[in-house]
Parts: C-alpha cells; sequence; structure tokens
C-alpha cells in the first residue's frame, strides 16, 4: 500500500483515494484553521465546492483535499490561515 | 391586515434601503417589503463599487460625486469600519501608448466637472499599485473613489432605518395598487393591504415588472456580469480599485454583445475581486466558461502574480438598466404617489445614497442639490 506524509504521520492510501479521504480513513478529521479565529476545518462537502478542506500539499497552499488524488510521497501539511506565509 | 405608513418601499436592496434610511431620517414612517428578503437580488451579486472614475460629465457624474459625499456622511453615522467602506482611490490604466490620449481628454473633462483626477506617469504607476504589470503606458488616480461591502452596507442601513421606526416585511411581494382617482391609497400584497401614501418602487432589475404592477410602467432591463473571487491572501495586496480605461467605454456602450473589462480590487478579507462582463441574455444564469476565461486573462495581463492565485469561485448578477443608460429617479406623474429608484445599471451601490436623499427630499417638500429632471420618469411616457 502506498502513503504520504501529514505533518509527522504517515497516512496511507489505495490507488484513486484522495488526500482527504485517506486522512479520514486514518482517523484525522481537521488539517487547517480558519483565518480569523483559529477553528478547525476538514472535509464538509467532500465534492469540491465548499472549498472548507483546504490543505498545504508540497508547500502549495489551499489545495482542495476532496479534490487531490493522493500519491506516494506526498508532503501533506496542516494549513493555517490562508497558507501564504 | 392593514397597516398604515408614510411610505412603502419595494425592495430591500442597497437603493431600498437608502430610501428606507433617508425617509426615515427625515421624519417619514417606513415600510419596506421584499418578496425574498434583505440583499437578495442585484446587491449581492456585484463589487460594491463607488465610482466618479468612470462617469462621463453629465447628470449622472453629478449625481455620483453628490453621492460619494453622502456615502461618506452615512459611513460616519453607522461606522464606515462596520460595512468595509474604504476610500482606496481607482487607478485607471493603459496598457498601450496611444490609449492615453482618449483617457487624458476624459480626465479633463471629469476635472472641469469637479472630480479630483490626476495623471499618473509610467514610471510612477508601480509606487502606486507595487503589483501591476510593468511598462503600462500610464493612467489616472482618482483619489474619490471608494470601496463598500454591500451586503453588509445595506443590511447596517436598513438596520439604522429599523432604528427610527421603520419595518420590513420578507418574503412579501407587491401585487398592485389601490387609488382614488389617480392618487394613491394603499399598496395590495401577497400578505395584505398597506395603506399608504407614498410607494418606492427600488426593485433594481426587477423594477419593470415592479412597474407593470403598478400599471406604471418604465423599462428596466437586464444586464449579465460574472466576478471571480480569488483564494484569500493574506493582505490587501492590491491597494486600489485598479480598472482598464475601456471600462467607461463599455459601461457606456448599448452593444448587445459580451463585452469585458479588466477590474482588479482586494477585499479586506483577502480575496480579490476580478470583473468585469457585459451581457444582454436576459435573467440567464448559467454559467459562461468563455467569460471567465477573458475575465482571468485580463487580470493577469494586469496582475501576473494573479497567475498562481487560485480561483475560489465565480458568481453573478443582472445589472438594472434603462435604454438610455440613466436611473429612474422621481414621481411618477400617471399616478400620485407611486415614485421609481431603480434603473442604476452597474452603479446601484454608489448612487444609491444620493438616490435615496434625493426621493426623500423631494417627497417632503425639500430641495434636491443635485437637478432631479433628468432622471424623472416622465421621458419613457
Amino acid at each position: 500500500m502506498s502513503q504520504f506524509t501529514f505533518d509527522d504521520a504517515s497516512v496511507r492510501f489505495e490507488d484513486g483515494q484522495t488526500v482527504g479521504a485517506a486522512l479520514i480513513r486514518a482517523g484525522i478529521y481537521s488539517w487547517r484553521t480558519t483565518r480569523n479565529t483559529g477553528r478547525p476545518r476538514g472535509l464538509f462537502c467532500g465534492i469540491g465546492v465548499c472549498f472548507d478542506c483546504l490543505i498545504t500539499v508540497d508547500g502549495e497552499p489551499n489545495v482542495r483535499a476532496c479534490m487531490r488524488e493522493a500519491a506516494d510521497g506526498l508532503r501533506v501539511t496542516t494549513q493555517q490561515g490562508t497558507g501564504w506565509s | 391586515m392593514s397597516q398604515s405608513s408614510d411610505v412603502v418601499i419595494v425592495g430591500a436592496g442597497m437603493v431600498g434601503a437608502s430610501c428606507a434610511y433617508a425617509a426615515a431620517r427625515a421624519g417619514l414612517s417606513v415600510t419596506v417589503i421584499d418578496r425574498a428578503g434583505v440583499v437578495a437580488g442585484t446587491t449581492g451579486a456585484g463589487e460594491g463599487n463607488i465610482l466618479v472614475s468612470d462617469k462621463e460629465p453629465g447628470p449622472e457624474l453629478d449625481l455620483a460625486l453628490w453621492s460619494n459625499r453622502v456615502w461618506r456622511d452615512w459611513g460616519d453615522q453607522v461606522g464606515a469600519e462596520s460595512i468595509e467602506l474604504e476610500p482606496k482611490g481607482g487607478l485607471v490604466v493603459v496598457g498601450q501608448p496611444d490609449g492615453m490620449a482618449a483617457l487624458t481628454a476624459l480626465a479633463a473633462a471629469q476635472a472641469a466637472a469637479g472630480m479630483v483626477t490626476e495623471a499618473v506617469p509610467p514610471h510612477a504607476i508601480r509606487d502606486l499599485e507595487p503589483r501591476l504589470a510593468p511598462h503600462l503606458a500610464g493612467g489616472v488616480w482618482y483619489p474619490q473613489d471608494m470601496q463598500v461591502q454591500p451586503m453588509l452596507a445595506a443590511a447596517r442601513l436598513m438596520r439604522a432605518a429599523c432604528d427610527k421606526g421603520a419595518k420590513i416585511m420578507s418574503k412579501v411581494e407587491l401585487i398592485g395598487l389601490m387609488t382614488a382617482g389617480d392618487r394613491l391609497t394603499a399598496v395590495r400584497t401577497t400578505t395584505g393591504t398597506l395603506t399608504t401614501r407614498h410607494v418606492i418602487n427600488a426593485a433594481g432589475t426587477w423594477g419593470g415588472e415592479v412597474s407593470a404592477r403598478m400599471e406604471t410602467p418604465i423599462p428596466v432591463l437586464p444586464r449579465r456580469g460574472f466576478i471571480l473571487v480569488t483564494e484569500p491572501l493574506p493582505e490587501q495586496v492590491i491597494r486600489h480599485k485598479v480598472y482598464t480605461a475601456d471600462y467607461v467605454t463599455n459601461v457606456a456602450s448599448s452593444d448587445e454583445g459580451l463585452e469585458t473589462s479588466t477590474v482588479v480590487e482586494s477585499t479586506r478579507s483577502g480575496t480579490v475581486l476580478i470583473g468585469a462582463s457585459r451581457e444582454r441574455v436576459g435573467f440567464d444564469r448559467s454559467l459562461s466558461v468563455p467569460v471567465i476565461r477573458t475575465l482571468a486573462s485580463g487580470a493577469t495581463r494586469l496582475f501576473p502574480f494573479l497567475e498562481n492565485v487560485r480561483l475560489l469561485r465565480v458568481y453573478r448578477g443582472f445589472r438594472p438598466y434603462c435604454p438610455d443608460h440613466l436611473p429612474v429617479i422621481g414621481p411618477d406623474p400617471r399616478i400620485d404617489g407611486v415614485w421609481h429608484a431603480c434603473g442604476h445599471e452597474g452603479a446601484g451601490i454608489g448612487l444609491a445614497p444620493a438616490t435615496g436623499a434625493m426621493i426623500a427630499e423631494l417627497i417632503t417638500g425639500g430641495t434636491s442639490p443635485v437637478d432631479p429632471r433628468p432622471f424623472l420618469p416622465d421621458r419613457f411616457i
């Protein structure tokens, strides 16, 4: 089975799974904090519409976890606020 | 149900809210009805432009300059910060040197009509707006241009009107009028009759339909526009309202087909708004990929860094336009007590306070600082 990293953890996934789906299966439900009050966010609609599940992938912020297909060796990290530092 | 007030306002968008606020401040009792709710129409689908820069000299510019002052006063009264009213100024730019002559001539005519304008030579343009593309031919700086969050502003003004006794009725639709001779006595709605001396048609793009139900028809038609919204950036990286000079020609044009010009600005929340398209396609809400592509490529030509910024979403709305591109403001001569305040096209947010103030002045027997005659509905009758 293939895997990517989420912060310091390894997350396994099956071919065709999205980053978001793999995180949920690994028991990880939030991976972003809101811009103003730092509240946790994860999957909401799960179909690419709501932009709630934004995450940073290989340094690229604001990727929709529900739309990005998981790939071996991706470096996925928690996104703080806008993700632009 | 029967309820009595001096004024019934049809439409709870920016113009309806401005009429309500101005009328309530003038001591009139006000009832606002909307077939949906507050800012359910075009007010909730725009950019919040308070522009003087896109107006050619004439009655609309006079109204815009007055409205600009009223916006500042109302901002002080309800809290400029609470409605994101930003006196950020506008920068109109030209890509090719051969476009400068037309913009310079327009700016000179605008200055003669009372607007503050300042020519910006090519070397100074990026001091004003650092992220702009290099090699632009020049521009004009318009310090009076402002931006507001239109939904917050309309809701805040509506609340301020309610603090002075105004009432809002959501999900209530106008059906028709009751008259005695040619004098209005009441408004018939889906939830009953409202006794009133005056009714103000502030239904924006649907003002034509409302005017027909009142049997005082005026021509108001929809002109569709799309706006693209980027992901939020950590700060307002674009400092001013920035647009290309062809925006002014497009606003004034009566062409049937698609017209686009590039209008780019940052909002308080960090997103960048990208416009502006104009199409006469009725109330068709379907998404147009070619329009989105054209708007996005115009924006990245002006601001190359946007190439690496993601779009979050697209929204669209319908500007209310009249055949002569002037709003309809004032009493309808066919029925005593009927007033129109609609057809502001893409300038409704900017022109709303002066519209409300003008109608409140005229209803209470005062005088308007701007000549109301060019806006009267009589020109369509």
